[in-house]
């Protein structure tokens, strides 16, 4: 078949082989990052790196960047509903106590790992 | 097929996005919610059990990061394939292509050995919600990487005729996809111990 579509659109491409270096650069990081054994550190450079590099990921290879307006919609969506599941139903999963209940399991289990 | 026969649902287009196109963007928002209610799912009771950290603690890192790499790579190879079927390039899409499945093909084995290692340690689905947590996800991710891989190699084959070369971006547009799943999921069930 053709492939001589009406809708065929080309992208602009970037240097995709400094695109990678970076990416392998930031993995280096995220993995040496947490053996120093600081948490903030470790949060910062295992976390944050991998928002980092996803949204590099998102913008270079996927064309995000340069990508008509309606992708973005489409995946803001979804990403609200995700969001949207994590902050509504996270009060009641995160607290270990609230009105007439408290998580006796979880209360034992975390001051465990606090002695240890 | 002729040219003048392309089918309809190819060449409609309201929004100015080719269909197929459009449609793995769609499959890429539910894959969203899917995989991001699994991971949101575990976060909050990783935030609320301290003690998983004992189970993550058996999780090889440099197997982990190794697949991270795998991935990075194989997802430079599928946007050069990209790029080459823009040139209407073909042999060097399918080439390419070929690379991004034998990077596929490597992270599985890494998997394997991971899962071979766990069980042969009586480390199962069963042992923990952390490590259901841990087999589920990598489980699914699996399945993704299987499929990309299998329609990968129907898309190589045709556009090493020259045919369908639209469809190389698509699967490249999944493929990032799975990466980004990756990316995530290596400090969440690797590094965060």
């Amino acid at each position: 078949m053709s492939d001589s579509h009406p809708t065929s659109q080309a992208h602009p491409h970037p240097n995709y082989f400094k695109i990678w270096g970076t990416l392998v650069i930031l993995l280096i990081v995220s993995v040496l990052g947490p053996l120093i054994g600081i948490p903030l550190l470790t949060l910062m450079t295992a976390f944050g790196i991998a928002v980092v590099k996803a949204l590099m990921v998102a913008a270079y290879f996927m064309h995000l960047n340069v990508e008509k307006k309606i992708i973005w919609y489409i995946l803001l969506i979804c990403l609200t509903l995700m969001f949207l599941f994590f902050f509504v139903i996270a009060p009641d999963i995160m607290n270990h106590e609230g009105t007439n209940w408290h998580s006796i399991g979880s209360a034992v289990k975390n001051s465990d790992v606090v002695h240890h | 097929m002729s040219s003048c026969t392309i089918p309809i649902a190819n060449t409609r287009s309201v929004t100015g996005i080719r269909t197929a196109k459009l449609a793995t963007w769609w499959i890429i928002g539910s894959e969203i919610v899917i995989f991001g209610g699994l991971l949101v799912s575990y976060l909050l009771l990783r935030l609320h059990n301290l003690d998983w950290a004992h189970d993550a603690a058996h999780t090889n890192t440099w197997a982990g990061a190794f697949n991270t790499f795998v991935l990075l790579t194989s997802s430079y190879f599928v946007v050069l394939a990209h790029q080459a079927a823009e040139e209407r390039n073909g042999a060097q899409a399918y080439r390419y292509l070929w690379y991004t499945i034998g990077g596929g093909l490597v992270f599985m084995l890494v998997k394997a050995y991971e899962y071979g290692t766990k069980i042969h340690h009586g480390i199962t689905l069963s042992s923990g919600v952390f490590w259901s947590f841990y087999y589920t996800a990598t489980g699914l991710h699996g399945c993704h990487v299987l499929a990309g891989m299998i329609i990968m190699a129907f898309v190589a084959h045709a556009a090493k005729k020259g045919e369908n070369l639209h469809r190389v971006e698509c699967i490249g547009i999944y493929w990032h996809f799975v990466d980004v799943v990756w990316i995530f999921l290596f400090p969440l069930l690797y590094i965060a111990k």
